[in-house]
């Protein structure tokens, strides 16, 4: 059961990614691009995500998962050093191609050898992080 | 085109509510770069790990069938390989670094309000339209 609720929800995923014109690179970069031709698309797609999503959190309160555990537990508030270095590299490659890792996925049968590529930088990338993440604790320990 | 923001308040609402049944059903926040890096690193290990693949599994094949029952939709992906490869691995270690992406900070985090999706949301924005500012307008790479 577990695995049916998580394939119909990857499938809705994809499916609000390819509506919305989320797989459509120059549509993300379109609304990064605030000299340019600004494209305010990604604003309605975040807006109309969040509020089913919204919902959803209120849901929780006082509930368990219908697949029984427990919710995930609010994180701590802390906003930290890897927080900030990292939404800056990932902005700086989402804006670069215009490409995040949800709809890197969802556009992977259409999205030709760049789609592929990028999906295997991205692997690359991922594995890495954490020996970067040592390093960098190692010569910088925070606080 | 007049119409888009329709399509992408539709699409929105379609991820919201793909994001809605992955929490309230398998308990689980829908984050695309925690359920991607958690297998590429490991740490997601035996039922968890096969979750994850179904859902990957689905974000992946309908999309698929769609693009081929109405045709593919245009990606105008850069053909600048250098500039992807580049990318994909900003995208990989900032993401993970972060803890998050597009949807488990933006999406899932905005939306309960949590301080760290809502911080690492303005900063993945502002270093993405710098990167914008400085790659397509000032080198002029893509």
């Amino acid at each position: 059961m577990r695995r049916l609720f998580a394939f119909i929800a990857g499938s809705l995923f994809g499916t609000g990614l390819l509506i919305s014109g989320m797989t459509d690179t120059s549509r993300v970069q379109g609304w990064l691009d605030v000299f340019g031709q600004w494209d305010p698309t990604l604003a309605f797609v975040m807006g109309g995500a969040i509020i089913p999503m919204a919902i959803a959190w209120r849901l929780t309160i006082g509930r368990n998962p219908a697949l029984g555990g427990l919710f995930p537990p609010r994180p701590e508030s802390k906003i930290g050093r890897n927080l900030v270095i990292g939404s800056t590299l990932f902005g700086m490659g989402w804006g670069l191609v215009g490409l995040c890792p949800g709809p890197s996925i969802a556009s992977l049968s259409y999205g030709g050898i760049g789609g592929t590529v990028f999906l295997l930088a991205m692997f690359v990338g991922m594995w890495f992080a954490p020996i970067l993440r040592d390093q960098l604790d190692n010569a910088l320990p925070a606080n | 085109m007049q119409t888009e923001w329709i399509y992408g308040l539709v699409g929105g609402g379609i991820i919201g509510l793909a994001g809605a049944v992955y929490l309230l059903i398998n308990g689980r926040i829908m984050g695309a770069s925690g359920i991607i890096g958690g297998l590429v690193d490991g740490s997601a290990k035996g039922d968890q790990a096969s979750e994850r693949v179904f859902f990957l599994l689905g974000l992946f094949l309908v999309p698929a069938i769609i693009a081929m029952v109405f045709g593919a939709p245009e990606t105008h992906l850069t053909s600048n390989l250098w500039a992807i490869v580049a990318a994909g691995l900003l995208v990989g270690v900032g993401t993970r670094f972060a803890n998050g992406c597009t949807s488990g900070h933006g999406v899932c985090g905005i939306s309960r309000l949590s301080l760290r999706g809502i911080v690492a949301t303005v900063f993945y924005i502002m270093a993405g339209g710098l990167s914008v500012i400085v790659f397509k307008h000032t080198l002029g790479w893509i």
